[in-house]
């Protein structure tokens, strides 16, 4: 690109796994709130309106009448999230709201893990046309979208906590959970649920972005076959390639079924009382 | 695997997203299954009540044909009555007029017998009375006689 040579099998990764973020060059620090990165941004806001069109496209033409495919498919949809926040969300307030998150959660993430099927040069390649050097076009092999989305979920989590047991209560919980009331074992309980809150937090917004990652990686390397030239690397880049997206149609379905499932069930956990 | 500020922006356009979902998606969804599903029930409710009502029916026909069949053998059998006792009336009445027929002949038989006798015998009388002038001509008195012959005529009786 830039260097004038072929890149290096390393190089091209290496390449392909940089954001096109506000600096202009990849990100140096492990954290810095002051860098944004445009390419994660932009075809996540993309993908989330995306969403909502479809949604909301199926939703006004909503009849009660004979449903058409389109209708049907989304209400199959709606159905199935209803369904899974019926079961694990019991409070049909919250439900009012958790639901339709789960939905939104579900649509997004499965349009966003698509993302991945692209050819993995092939917007790069098209942004490279208009001068843009660096593109990542899978938001969710992206951990601040991972995180921002399971944070986005511990949010709810504690706003949910506090509205169902009340401030008192839930601080209660918080110290008596889960080994007991005795103030000896208070700090160790509020540690545990410390400890709880982070864990599900990361390893929510980890599953998905570690998968993905790993997905768009295994994908590059494949494209790195192809990339030889050669028979031999042709023919393997056919067949792994289409191994490869086939299972992947299977992980990214499942993947934003999981984060979906998840955050029903952290936010039915909120509404439970220890 | 580094980050930075997207994070809090993913945050905010996730619940900006969620939001949208919850106040012009999902309602007009749910409400949309929500009246179908009423729709189905009331639809598969009148199917019942319809399957009942024909069943109901089907019983009513059933009766309704069993009671007709019935009248209908209830006048068969009084139509025969009836004809059996119109024959028997004919057959009384014809027998009565046969009889009323014979007594009458009978009757103007005996009333011709009666007027046959007499005017035989009155002509027997004449007879007599024409056989006796003729042989006791000459000392006859009518009318000392008559008494004689209207005793025989008695008689003759």
């Amino acid at each position: 690109m830039e260097t004038g040579h072929a890149p290096t099998s390393s190089e091209y990764i290496v390449h392909h796994l940089t954001h096109l973020n506000s600096t202009g060059h990849a990100q140096k620090a492990v954290i810095d709130w002051s860098v944004l990165n445009i390419d994660s941004m932009f075809y996540s806001v993309v993908l989330g309106i995306i969403t909502l069109y479809f949604l909301w496209r199926a939703a006004s033409k909503a009849t009660s009448g004979v449903p058409g495919r389109f209708q049907a498919a989304v209400e199959i949809l709606v159905e199935m999230v209803a369904d899974q926040a019926k079961g694990i969300v019991h409070s049909a307030e919250s439900r009012k709201f958790v639901a339709p998150v789960a939905l939104t959660v579900f649509v997004w993430i499965f349009l966003m893990n698509a993302m991945d099927l692209l050819p993995v040069d092939l917007l790069p390649r098209i942004g490279a046309l208009f001068g843009i050097h660096y593109m990542r076009v899978v938001p969710s092999a992206d951990l601040n979208m991972t995180l921002g989305l399971s944070i986005g979920v511990l949010l709810m989590c504690l706003y949910y906590n506090v509205k169902i047991k009340g401030f008192g209560g839930w601080v209660h919980e918080l110290f008596t959970a889960p080994f007991g009331s005795h103030p000896l074992l208070y700090p160790v309980n509020f540690v545990m649920q410390m400890i709880e809150f982070l864990a599900k937090t990361v390893s929510h917004g980890m599953r998905l972005f570690g998968n993905m990652y790993a997905g768009e990686l295994v994908f590059m390397l494949i494209a790195l076959l192809g990339g030889t030239a050669t028979v031999m690397g042709f023919v393997g880049h056919v067949i792994a390639g289409s191994i490869w997206a086939v299972f992947h149609i299977l992980i990214i379905t499942l993947q934003a079924f999981i984060f979906m499932m998840l955050t029903l069930v952290y936010i039915g956990q909120a509404h439970e009382s220890h | 695997m580094n980050l930075n500020a997207t994070l809090v922006a993913q945050l905010v356009v996730f619940f900006i997203l969620a939001w949208f979902t919850m106040k012009f998606v999902w309602p007009p969804i749910v409400k949309a299954l929500d009246e179908r599903a009423l729709k189905i029930a009331d639809g598969l409710a009148a199917a019942d009540k319809a399957k009942a009502d024909l069943s109901l029916a089907e019983k009513k026909v059933v009766e309704e044909l069993r009671k007709a069949r019935e009248s209908a053998g209830d006048v068969r059998v009084s139509a025969e009555k009836q004809a059996a006792a119109l024959i028997d009336e004919a057959r009384a009445e014809a027998a009565r007029i046969v009889t009323q027929a014979r007594e009458a002949a009978e009757a103007e038989a005996g009333v011709a017998a009666q007027r046959a006798k007499e005017a035989l015998r009155d002509q027997v009388a004449q007879l007599a009375v024409a056989g006796a002038e003729k042989i006791l001509r000459k000392e006859i008195n009518a009318q000392a006689h008559a008494d004689l012959l209207a005793n025989l005529k008695q008689e003759l009786q």
